[in-house]
């Protein structure tokens, strides 16, 4: 590594890659929610008769924050990479958690305890509610596993 | 499989299924609004306001950023837009909308982006500037223009319209029809002016406080999107003749263009605190080489 030589190469920020990640992952899954099920396929309804009213003001809080969230985590993204901060790996890491994260929040809280919508209709829900848990749960696991051994090797060489 | 899930059905008849109200059959209903002539006499203030920043960007002595020009132009562009072709809908929930994202959201970022009062500030002459600047410095202003004060007139006042019989009254009454357009077009600017406007604001607050305010707002306005979706068939109260399905899909622009124009504000937004963050550079290139030719090879 030729980079680390460098008087510029600072130590990487460890956590603020990690977070700027999550809020990448976090957002670009909602934003594949939204686009996929929702425009593309059609299987989401936008709304849904059993909505409750306290689930609507969530929903458009949380709708808000993951835009604002998106664009937050690639300004955030940049402004590391500028500086030299930024862990590519952790930021992976980040990412494939956050992604999985929001997927099974979705899931669970959306779609099972606030009831705001399902993931299709006319159709027996149980084997989608598991594959849509079990694929979040899968990037959550691939992400602690890539956060492990970031964190693991990067005691020894600055964690880039 | 005819058993449904509970719950899982949506108000019955999509645009599709309602298909024929789409070319609004002549809206007698609401004949205050002359036809033809006000929507070509509302666009020469938009002329004006355009001829104007130009005759200002050419005289402004230190040389005017033309990507400031650009930004006000494509917003007296969208406004001209508004205003035009869409002023003939004004009974059709959807036209109604898509004026409102227009005037309130796009047209007033492009406006701020376009920093018109520091190209005032630098062609008037001085006592104007003086003025400018105290008017500036003014205690009501700073709380007007506190993000969350823009935020609550801006989204605040599209509920008040739309959940009261304020939309059917601008229905019928031609001023109140353009008070309400001005109303959303000056809220817009100034929620884009507190968030993210290059002009000097004075006691703005920090990132979080603003960051803040945008969400609210933009949670605000989905919300507004979906009750009004979900109650198209009561909701602007007071109207006489109404149709469902037109009000569901204006509901459905509401909340995509207020996405829309929410990313496009959180991205000034956080532009501006991208740019403040920026390492300082611009004396860098000359110190390095002052330092690096005192003691050879130091810092390359």
């Amino acid at each position: 590594m030729t980079g680390s030589i460098l008087p510029t190469a600072r130590r990487a920020d460890a956590r603020a890659s990690t977070l700027a990640g999550v809020l990448i992952g976090v957002a670009i899954m909602a934003a594949v929610d939204e686009i996929v099920f929702h425009q593309l396929l059609a299987w989401h309804h936008f709304y849904d008769r059993s909505t409750p009213s306290v689930a609507l003001l969530s929903d458009g809080l949380l709708h808000a924050a993951e835009v604002i969230a998106l664009v937050g985590g690639f300004f955030w993204f940049a402004d590391l990479r500028r500086r030299h901060a930024l862990s590519s790996r952790l930021a992976w890491a980040g990412f494939l958690l956050g992604a999985g994260g929001f997927q099974i929040f979705d899931g669970l809280v959306d779609h099972k305890v606030l009831r705001l919508h399902q993931i299709r209709y006319g159709v027996h829900l149980v084997p989608y509610d598991v594959l849509w848990n079990v694929a979040g749960a899968v990037l959550v696991l691939a992400g602690a596993a890539l956060l492990w051994r970031a964190r693991s090797r990067g005691a020894g060489d600055g964690l880039r | 499989m005819t058993a449904v899930p509970p719950g899982a059905t949506v108000p019955s008849g999509g645009p599709a299924a309602d298909g024929s109200a789409w070319p609004v059959s002549p809206q007698l209903a609401h004949g205050g609004h002359p036809a033809d002539g006000p929507g070509w006499l509302a666009l020469l203030p938009v002329v004006l306001l355009a001829v104007g920043y130009l005759l200002a960007a050419v005289r402004d002595p230190r040389g005017w950023d033309h990507r400031r020009t650009a930004a006000w132009l494509a917003g007296c562009a969208v406004l001209a837009v508004a205003l035009g072709p869409l002023a003939p809908l004004p009974g059709d929930p959807r036209g109604h909308m898509a004026q409102h994202l227009l005037l309130g959201m796009l047209a007033p970022l492009g406006l701020v982006l376009g920093a018109p009062v520091t190209l005032l500030l630098h062609v008037a002459s001085s006592p104007t500037r003086r003025r400018v600047g105290r008017l500036l410095r003014a205690r009501p202003l700073h709380v007007i223009a506190h993000p969350v004060t823009a935020a609550l007139l801006s989204t605040g006042g599209l509920a008040l319209v739309l959940l009261t019989p304020l939309y059917a009254m601008a229905e019928r009454q031609s001023a109140l029809h353009h008070g309400v357009h001005l109303h959303y077009l000056a809220a817009g600017y100034l929620f884009a002016w507190s968030l993210a406007g290059p002009d000097p604001a004075p006691r703005r607050p920090g990132l979080a406080v603003r960051v803040g305010a945008l969400l609210g707002a933009a949670a605000g306005h989905a919300v507004l999107a979906k009750y009004l979706y979900a109650n198209a068939a009561t909701l602007p109260p007071g109207l006489t003749d109404r149709d469902p399905a037109a009000f569901q899909s204006a509901a459905q622009l509401m909340y995509y263009g207020g996405d829309v124009a929410e990313l496009l504000l959180a991205t000034a937004l956080f532009a501006t605190w991208y740019r403040r963050r920026a390492p300082r550079r611009r004396p860098s290139p000359r110190l390095i080489k002052r330092f690096a030719s005192e003691k050879d090879s130091s810092l390359t």
